[in-house]
């Protein structure tokens, strides 16, 4: 499996790669824009009302009934961040027409449609539908303010939030509440129309077709597409340094019964010059995996929670402790997870860890060869990045990743933020004073 | 090896019973370089009553879920989970009310970690000590799940619905009573149930069959174990115990669940025959391209968080859909009107040939996932039938099959609503 990347139109760009093992085809298309607070909500909300109706298909139940009709083809709206870049569009797979009865033209058929969701959308005097724009509006005002529900994901959001807190990066991929809120119709059709006017456009395709063929088919759907001066200067405020000399600490309190810790760390300058597989393999050794140090050390050796566990942005140059502990566990867990931090600044680890890091990311980038999500989201990333580097190649690289890299790494790292999410009732100084005062 | 071939889906199964009664199923997958297996057993949290050796035995909840965690031990010490991540391998597990599961998957090596995977899940290895060690970590596992509103409703429902069924407690059991567990509970249950006569292995990959054939007689124990009976108490009644249920919780909006108990026909083309026409109703009656689901998405009472599924496990039947919504009785009211709309006029034909269209397009999308795809083939081994052969069995429903099932099963006296409000803070 090559990857092949042509410009189809002016600064449309096609990537392509051939497969004939999967029974389904994937086809994602995306815009790429620069992510700031002022416009992340409106081009968020965009894919979302574009899906409510074409002007073939006026509707949901409309397009829906076609999706149905074309055995299940499925096409939804993807709104992503990768570092401060906001890439927004949709994601289409349909079924391989080699296990279809009546062997349709599927690839045909979702490039057709995909092109009329993107480019045809219904409209009343040339402007988006306003209560279509209303109605997804106020969905994405619940799916902002349904993030509090799953309190794990919810408490990595607020460590990123507040330490980011000066960046673009902090209001998320969909954006703002406040700026969320105050979408009107009018206006976002003028920000639909001067995106489509301007940004990189990019299309990954897995699957039987042959590049000609698919470029001759995208090339149609797409005839409409205004392209005016594309704009390619964007990119990722990468900061080596935390924002004080001793890391912030946020607290928060909600009815929970176990609590959240998140340390938030800024990579450093390990990030001037990214060497993605040597910070897989840090981050696995760290507390990426079920054999990492955190796992190890803070759920097996100390059992302080259930999970313990990292996680790095190599775009914007983050990575993350999370936990969950009880709340009287906190500074147990906090001090632990920092001697794990340091054990490996003072090069203790173990030729097993190292070894099992490796082949766990060299394991996961080969299998990304078998799936086309994963390859979607890997190509994308590496495209944004400027890198040619194919999964296989990473996981060479992964696997010749030595003990120093990882030193280098870990005493590249800078604390910035420390982030707790406690129960409500959990203040017993506070219940002793009432209870003296009853 | 017997050879199972289905030309219309491009794939060939491989199935074997061994003479210690294991069901093996292999599917190869040539191009792939990932390989996944997964070894489970007939068992899961609502196994907690059952007869060995003549006798009655009740174990507390959470048992399963326990053994679980605790089987990666191995007798000299070492962690199971440690030696495949060393060798690059991805593990896990997961218990189910009906199935306790270990698998992993790999780009290499994988004889030796399947050689690994049959050797730990069959050797129990438990001490007072390392039972003991656990419970800290299961607590913190339970406890997270108290503040999980999905898990919480969905277990609110259950209870709704079943009146004695272990289904209704948490797989995981709680806090109390997994101290009641202890190194002998955890023996008596690997015996009971780990035995291969009770167990199924599933693997896909750019394999042999045969090969896999041979490392299985090789790794695992010659005897044939009897399986035992588990206990689940007397058939439940069809009506829910109660068929409404609100309690609040910190969450941003109303979240809801409805559900329908079933009885579950018997193993066999019966059951997946059950399965299928149930899921294709559901999909007619609330999928995405359902006027019920639109014309509510429509109108803002519904968004995208809202889903449905039919569930079977350790003999029961369950119908579920909800997510979140502004308005949850009004979901429920739309809902029972249009069970009767349907119960009167029925699906309409053009729409039920597209849903199951789409429905057979979803179903070849599933087959890209090692991981669905094993875990359907083991679920169906213990159910009596093959996995595989829901496709074609799909084109095969008649409507009126889905119009019975949703008259019937969906009847406004079988439904169960549960509600999470939104806390005042």
């Amino acid at each position: 499996m090559e990857l092949t990347r042509t410009e189809i139109m002016p600064g449309v760009w096609l990537n392509h790669l051939r497969s004939d093992k999967f029974k389904t085809a994937c086809m994602s298309l995306t815009l790429l824009t620069q992510l700031k607070r002022e416009t992340a909500a409106m081009n968020a909300l965009i894919p979302y009302v574009l899906r409510r109706g074409t002007s073939g298909l006026p509707n949901m139940e409309a397009i829906s009934a076609h999706l149905d009709e074309l055995y299940g083809t499925a096409i939804e709206p993807v709104v992503r961040r990768i570092g401060e870049i906001q890439c927004l569009g949709f994601y289409a797979s349909f079924p391989e027409e080699d296990f279809l009865p009546e062997k349709p033209k599927l690839l045909q058929a979702a490039s057709t449609l995909l092109g009329q969701l993107l480019l045809s959308p219904a409209t009343r005097g040339g402007l988006l539908l306003p209560q279509y724009v209303d109605s997804e509006r106020e969905k994405m005002l619940e799916l902002l303010r349904s993030r509090i529900n799953e309190k794990r994901s919810y408490s990595l959001q607020r460590c990123l939030e507040e330490m980011c807190c000066c960046e673009d990066f902090a209001v998320g991929r969909f954006g703002g509440e406040a700026e969320c809120e105050a979408i009107h119709y009018q206006k976002l059709t003028r920000q639909y129309r001067s995106l489509l006017q301007s940004c990189p456009v990019e299309i990954f395709y897995c699957g039987r077709a042959a590049e000609k063929q698919l470029a001759d088919v995208l090339r149609d759907a797409l005839m409409t597409l205004p392209r005016g001066e594309i704009d390619y200067d964007m990119g990722t405020d990468v900061r080596m340094n935390a924002l004080e000399d001793q890391p912030r600490s946020v607290e928060e309190t909600l009815d929970v019964s176990q609590g959240k810790l998140v340390i938030g760390f800024r990579l450093g300058e390990c990030m001037e010059d990214p060497d993605l597989a040597a910070l897989y393999v840090f981050n696995s050794v760290f507390g990426g995996s079920s054999s990492s140090k955190l796992f190890m050390n803070v759920r097996e050796k100390l059992q302080l929670c259930y999970y313990a566990s990292s996680l790095v942005d190599t775009h914007k140059g983050l990575l993350l402790v999370a936990s969950g502990v009880d709340f009287g566990q906190k500074e147990a867990a906090q001090a632990e997870i920092f001697a794990q931090l340091d054990a490996m600044r003072r090069g203790e680890i173990e030729e097993d860890e190292l070894q099992s890091a490796r082949a766990g990311v060299a394991s996961d980038l080969r299998a990304m060869l078998d799936s086309q999500g994963e390859l979607e989201g890997f190509y994308l990333s590496q495209i944004l990045d400027g890198s040619e580097c194919s999964p296989l190649e990473l996981a060479e690289l992964a696997e010749n990743v030595n003990t120093e890299d990882l030193v280098a790494i870990a005493n590249s790292v800078e604390c910035d933020l420390i982030y707790f999410l406690r129960g409500e009732e959990a203040e017993p100084e506070k219940e002793e004073a009432e209870d003296g005062e009853a | 090896m017997e050879k199972l071939e289905y030309p219309q889906l491009g794939e060939t199964l491989y199935a074997a019973t061994l003479p210690n009664g294991l069901r093996l199923r292999v599917l190869p997958k040539p191009g792939f370089r990932t390989s996944y297996a997964a070894f489970a057993t007939n068992y899961g949290g609502a196994h907690r009553r059952f007869r060995l050796d003549g006798q009655d035995v009740i174990t507390p909840a959470g048992v399963a879920h326990y053994l679980e965690h605790k089987m990666f031990d191995l007798p000299n010490g070492d962690s199971a989970l440690n030696i495949l991540t060393a060798n690059g391998a991805d593990p896990n597990a997961f218990t189910s009310s009906g199935m306790t599961c270990y698998y992993f998957q790999c780009t290499h090596s994988f004889e030796e970690n399947l050689r690994m995977l049959l050797h730990f899940v069959s050797t129990p290895y438990f001490t007072p000590e390392t039972v003991q060690k656990e419970r800290g970590i299961i607590a913190q596992e339970i406890r997270m799940g108290e503040d999980n509103p999905g898990l919480a409703l969905y277990y609110k429902l259950l209870r709704q619905l079943y009146l004695h069924h272990p289904i209704r407690d948490r797989v995981a059991g709680t806090v109390e009573s997994i101290e009641e567990i202890r190194h002998e509970t955890l023996y008596t249950c690997h015996k009971a149930f780990y035995a291969p006569s009770n167990m199924c292995l599933c693997v896909a990959g750019d394999l042999e069959p045969e090969q896999i054939l041979d490392i299985a007689r090789e790794a695992l124990p010659e005897a044939c174990a009897p399986i035992p009976e588990a206990d689940f108490g007397p058939l439940e009644q069809l009506q829910p115990v109660e068929a409404f249920g609100r309690e609040p919780m910190p969450v941003s909006a109303p979240q809801f669940l409805i559900g329908a108990k079933l009885h579950p026909a018997p193993a066999g083309e019966a059951a997946l025959r059950q399965r299928l026409t149930a899921q294709l109703a559901l999909r007619l009656l609330v999928g995405a391209s359902s006027p019920l689901y639109t014309r509510l998405y429509a109108d803002g009472t519904l968004n995208r968080d809202f889903d449905y599924e039919v569930d079977f496990s350790a003999g029961t039947g369950t119908v579920i859909l909800g997510g979140e919504s502004r308005d949850p009785e009004r979901v429920l009211q739309a809902l029972q009107e249009e069970v009767a709309k349907v119960a009167d006029t029925g699906f309409d034909a053009a729409r039920f040939a597209r849903a199951k269209r789409a429905s057979y397009g979803a179903r070849l999308r599933g087959l890209e996932d090692f991981d669905s795809v094993c875990i359907a083939l083991a679920d169906g081994v213990f159910n009596g039938y093959c996995a595989l052969d829901a496709p074609l069995l799909l084109g095969a429903l008649d409507k009126a099959a889905c119009e019975d099932f949703v008259r019937q099963s969906l009847a406004p006296d079988r439904l169960a609503i549960s509600i999470l409000d939104p806390k005042k803070v």
